[in-house]
């Protein structure tokens, strides 16, 4: 009888199998190791499956509290991961997670995954996950003793890898493909992921911040990797001016395509008009929202000046509920060496650091203080654009000098309120 | 930076070494792409140059081995070169049209992913893409449910919809195995959320041998907990607690894992994009479904209806939040069959956010 009756089940069916991979790595684990190839942990994979079967019959997860675990020089980069299942399951008594820098836009070749396969096939239990929810490439699980070796094995590749960030740190960035092979990317999104990835190490390998920090990067308001939601700083890629017209090409679309009820109709702004001849968009009333962009991408492309809007503070609800990143910048030029781009953040970063609460988000700690505080820390003035309506209640904070002197404004200096 | 001669903090491989040779040569000049069939994308570039991009379902989790052997099917048919995309989905890219349906079979004969998680905007015809998730027992320390598991039973379900283009608008589908929401759920147009339903017991021992007793009290973002000094414990206002968790992650002496009363929640009608309709957070529609190992049944009939429900009445185009704009909450749940309880209306404390003027969205005007 098979050891897993309940994993065997998740084998079946047209969707590809986790299981199988678990299973498939066991064996050929142990089937190098017995030929005799340098393997650290032969029966890590087999130790996962054993204990994520008694994880399916107890419904319960079998993983305790990680401890702080690293490597030298590093205060991240690694999930300190331990079984509560001691003896019954030994293979995996530590089965700590690496976490890897991926490659901006998770392009590889197929040299630099070898490498990397190969390192996890010594020093690890063979098993990835490509690729973990903030971006990087997952490890998944090893012992303490093999994280150092593991790591340094990795910076030897010929190409080599680094770690991503964890815990209460800048987070890997990630990005959408970009310019590499979208036609809507309005700014290098690779690029911009890749530099301030660089900008930031120290900030992603050694936790100091009152939590996580994440920075993703998307081309267009299509928004790809999510930054809205997913991300404290969305960099997310737009234009000012008119959306590119070639009317040829919207004739050649509406030989077949309704262009009045996909198009015109769905347009959040009725900024489009078409009357069988001529394609018109009103850019006034445009929100560059790329559904008719979307819907006729050899018609239309977005306008020439391009840049992103930076949206701030987007997290998921723990703890005080989800928010959708805030337009904190309505339009900003990405332009190398992005030394704008680089000084917003820094001034985010400290006076986050700086005033931020324990496990307080940017976002909650902006919702907390005000825009107005955050806008003074990043010297940006305030913008209509940065709101979907003026506030709806009138309990607004005025500084002094807003005031008119009176005798009223005396008696609260008299009294030392002021 | 260099700790006794070890190379750190020199960052990820960079990115231009990564790319194929003709990726390479039209960066930022693509002119168009259309798609060709579910899975397959045709990019065209200002020069001429044509590469087809040919995306495949992996489980996310994945073997070394596996990977090995994607590189050698890239070796074959596409130059060596491969990408992962934001949901877990894997793509060669490919020249010679006529090598596609080759590279399809193979992929399928030998490492068994399936061809698709694509969507055809120019037609109005969508797939379904794969669901972006997290660890679950697979290796967290907070889960509430299983996550790779889930995944893979639903996907099973739902399968038709990843290879063929059968859906009226874009759906993501997102599963997290608790409210931390490492998967970042909360806008996506299905979204399963593992949830705790009981509150912590302390465990007296370990808090004094593990805990910061006042941070992990200040953790509560109700207020549940209050530090026992003289016994140096944390006590819980059972009332108080929603189930959160966070306690459980600043102190292990705070579990609150019942096997019997853990399962998930499903959420509909987030929304990350903004083509047409402003992003939006995702509502919970179904309060509570137990943990089914090993194949969630209920769960997935729950999502499958859901599904089938507005793929059955969206208009082209018409996101799962938008055909609700539309049609109402009301007729929402008469359509999907689902029961609208209690637990759907907001009592949580505190979701300011919800009620702020703050823009969410690159939707404006210059």
């Amino acid at each position: 009888m098979s050891e897993t009756p309940l994993l065997d089940e998740l084998e079946k069916g047209p969707w590809p199998s986790f299981v199988k991979e678990i299973k498939k790595t066991a064996e050929m684990m142990e089937k190098a190791a017995a030929e005799g190839k340098d393997i650290k942990m032969p029966t890590g994979a087999r130790g996962l499956l054993k204990q994520l079967e008694i994880s399916y019959r107890d419904k319960k997860t079998h993983w305790k509290h990680g401890g702080i675990v690293s490597v030298v020089g590093y205060g991240g980069g690694v999930i300190g991961r331990y079984s509560d299942l001691g003896d019954q399951v030994p293979e995996v008594e530590h089965f700590h997670t690496m976490r890897l820098n991926q490659p901006s836009g998770w392009f590889y070749s197929t040299k630099a995954l070898r490498g990397l396969c190969d390192v996890w096939e010594k020093w690890g239990s063979g098993l990835t996950n490509m690729h973990g929810s903030t971006g990087d490439i997952i490890f998944l699980g090893t012992r303490s003793e093999y994280l150092q070796p593991c790591f340094e094995a990795l910076g030897k590749l010929e190409t080599p890898f680094d770690l991503g960030g964890s815990g209460s740190a800048v987070r890997t960035p990630s990005a959408c493909m970009g310019p590499a092979l979208c036609e809507y990317s309005c700014y290098d999104t690779l690029d911009l992921c890749y530099e301030l990835t660089m900008a930031y190490q120290n900030e992603i390998h050694r936790p100091m911040y009152p939590y996580k920090f994440k920075i993703k990067c998307s081309g267009c308001p299509n928004d790809c990797v999510a930054s809205k939601a997913r991300a404290d700083f969305a960099i997310i890629g737009t234009w000012k001016d008119e959306i590119q017209i070639d009317e040829e090409a919207v004739k050649e679309y509406a030989k077949w395509m309704d262009i009045e009820n996909e198009v015109v109709k769905l347009c959040p702004t009725n900024a489009i008009s078409w009357d069988g001849k001529e394609l018109k968009i009103d850019a006034k009333d445009c929100v560059r929202c790329m559904h008719c962009i979307n819907k006729m991408p050899k018609a239309l492309k977005p306008g020439n000046e391009r840049g992103a809007t930076i949206l701030i503070g987007g997290k998921a609800p723990v703890l005080e509920g989800a928010i959708i990143g805030w337009v904190a910048i309505p339009f900003i030029e990405v332009e190398k060496p992005y030394d704008e781009i680089k000084e917003i953040l820094d001034a985010t970063l400290e006076w986050w650091d700086e005033e931020g609460k324990f496990r307080e988000r940017v976002g909650e700690l902006i919702w907390r203080k005000g825009m107005k505080e955050y806008l003074k820390v990043i010297g940006k003035d305030v913008d209509v654009r940065m709101v979907k309506a003026p506030r709806n209640n009138p309990f607004m904070f005025f500084e002094k000098e807003e005031l008119r002197p009176s005798a009223f404004t005396e008696e609260l200096k008299k009294r030392g309120l002021w | 930076m260099a700790y006794e001669g070890i190379k750190t903090d020199f960052g990820p491989p960079y990115f231009r070494d990564m790319l194929h040779p003709v990726i390479a040569k039209n960066y930022g000049k693509w002119k168009y792409h259309e798609v060709v069939r579910p899975g397959v994308i045709k990019r065209v570039a200002e020069s001429g140059d044509v590469i087809y991009v040919v995306r495949f379902g992996t489980p996310r989790l994945l073997s070394v081995y596996t990977i090995k052997e994607l590189c050698d099917i890239a070796d074959k048919y596409s130059e060596g070169y491969l990408r992962w995309t934001s949901r877990n989905n894997v793509e060669f890219f490919v020249t010679d049209e006529s090598k596609i349906d080759e590279l399809i079979k193979e992929v399928e004969e030998k490492v068994g992913f399936p061809c698709g998680g694509t969507w055809d905007a120019v037609k109005g015809e969508y797939g379904l893409s794969n669901i972006v998730h997290t660890q679950g027992w697979i290796h967290c320390h907070t889960p509430a449910i299983d996550a790779s598991g889930i995944v893979k039973a639903v996907m099973d379900e739902l399968y038709e919809y990843f290879v063929e283009h059968k859906l009226p608008a874009m759906c993501r589908i997102s599963l997290a195995c608790c409210a931390n929401m490492c998967g970042a759920v909360h806008a996506s147009d299905i979204a399963i959320v593992g949830i705790h339903r009981t509150p912590p017991i302390p465990d007296d021992d370990a808090i004094r041998r593990t805990c910061e007793i006042p941070s992990t009290v200040a953790a509560c973002p109700t207020g549940a907990l209050k530090p026992d000094m003289k016994n140096k414990t944390i006590k819980v206002d059972v009332e108080k607690c929603m189930y959160c968790g966070n306690c459980y992650t600043m102190c292990p002496g705070m579990p609150l894992f019942d096997p019997e009363n853990d399962g998930a929640a499903i959420m509909v009608g987030g929304k990350i994009s903004d083509a047409r309709r402003v992003p939006e957070l995702s509502k919970v529609v179904v309060p509570w479904v137990p943990n089914e190992p090993p194949r969630w049944p209920t769960l997935v009939k729950y999502v499958k209806q859901i599904l089938e429900a507005w793929a059955a009445n969206a208009r082209k185009h018409e996101r799962l939040i938008e055909w609700v704009d539309r049609i109402g909450w009301e007729r929402f749940f008469e359509i999907t069959g689902l029961e609208f309880t209690q637990h759907l209306i907001d009592d949580y404390r505190i979701t300011p956010y919800f009620y702020s003027e703050y823009r969410t969205t690159t939707q404006f005007r210059w």
